[in-house]
């Protein structure tokens, strides 16, 4: 399995990820450069987190325009998997590969802290969660300004009624409240998928706990799910 | 030619930039401000005139400059009045 993750400037997650794929699931990843029309052959893409073009205008807007990106939106749509990890989640609604924006968190603060999500989706719904099971909760770490999940009402029932959040933030406990929803994001959303479910984007940090040495590997289930 | 782009959040849209500064323009005894929404303001200077001019400016803001799940704009050419 060759994994290609992308590197826009400003992207610094990129080597976790590389790391993650490599050592988590024993994939083959390599770097794709966001000038670059050539996508490697890779059979998945990681779009990772960090604060592409500065953020400018608005987290993930201008890393829509980049060249790969034209690549990354063409595999997708040809059925090529593809996750996005908090500014790749940015950049994939920015990019219309999934539904929804991500707005500044509701306190104003950048939070940067563990929380728990919860998987709303049986384990065939998309390949990155074949090795989790519904209703799992799952620690991970968020780190992140803008990521408060927002979109009209019309859509949010859409993607409930179409089975399409993927991760809620919960209680460690698995319930659903105000306060295990650190950023404010609608319906607690902390991931969601597109309608074929070859794409997923969520905003916390699966590649920064995927190894026993960081004393949290809930993430490798994810990262080992879609590439190994 | 000039055009302003003024991109504000869409009505129903929270707004917890708008909701501090009204907080702090509160603290600062000015108790009668209702509500705040923050939006932006960007500046174009276009190389060339024409009557397509809003049309493009718009595409702009369609494809670029506003989000429209979340924002609303408006476009103001330079000469139109404020």
């Amino acid at each position: 399995m060759k994994v290609g993750i992308v590197v826009f400037p400003g992207s610094n997650c990129d080597h976790d990820c590389y790391y993650a794929a490599a050592h988590a699931a024993g994939a083959h990843p390599v770097f794709l450069w966001h000038k670059d029309h050539e996508l490697k052959n890779v059979d998945a893409i990681i779009v990772p987190g960090g604060f592409s073009y500065g953020d400018y205008l608005r987290s993930g807007a201008m890393a829509r325009f980049s060249p790969i990106m034209e690549e990354v939106v063409a595999f997708a749509n040809r059925g090529g998997m593809v996750l996005g990890v908090c500014n790749g989640f940015q950049i994939l609604t920015e990019s219309g590969l999934l539904p929804g924006v991500l707005m500044r968190n509701k306190n104003l603060k950048f939070l940067c802290c563990d929380v728990h999500v919860r998987s709303e989706l049986e384990p065939s719904a998309t390949p990155f969660t074949k090795k989790i099971d519904k209703g799992r909760v799952l620690r991970m770490p968020i780190a992140h300004n803008d990521g408060c999940y927002y979109a009209d009402a019309e859509t949010l029932d859409r993607l409930e009624g179409e089975g399409q959040i993927a991760f809620r933030y919960v209680s460690a406990a698995g319930a659903i409240s105000e306060s295990g929803n650190p950023n404010g994001s609608l319906r607690s959303i902390a991931g969601v998928r597109n309608e074929k479910g070859n794409v997923l984007g969520l905003m916390p940090h699966p590649e920064r706990c995927a190894e026993d040495l960081l004393g949290n590997q809930d993430g490798a289930l994810l990262i080992q799910g879609f590439s190994s | 030619m000039k055009a302003i782009v003024t991109i504000t959040l869409k009505r129903g849209v929270l707004d917890p930039q708008g909701q501090a500064v009204a907080g702090g323009l509160k603290s600062l005894g000015f108790d009668d401000v209702r509500g705040v929404r923050v939006g932006k303001h960007i500046e174009l200077e276009l190389g060339r005139d024409g009557a397509d001019a809003r049309d493009r400016v718009t595409e702009m803001c369609r494809k670029l400059l506003a989000n429209p799940v979340i924002e609303d704009f408006s476009v103001r050419l330079e000469g139109e009045g404020a």
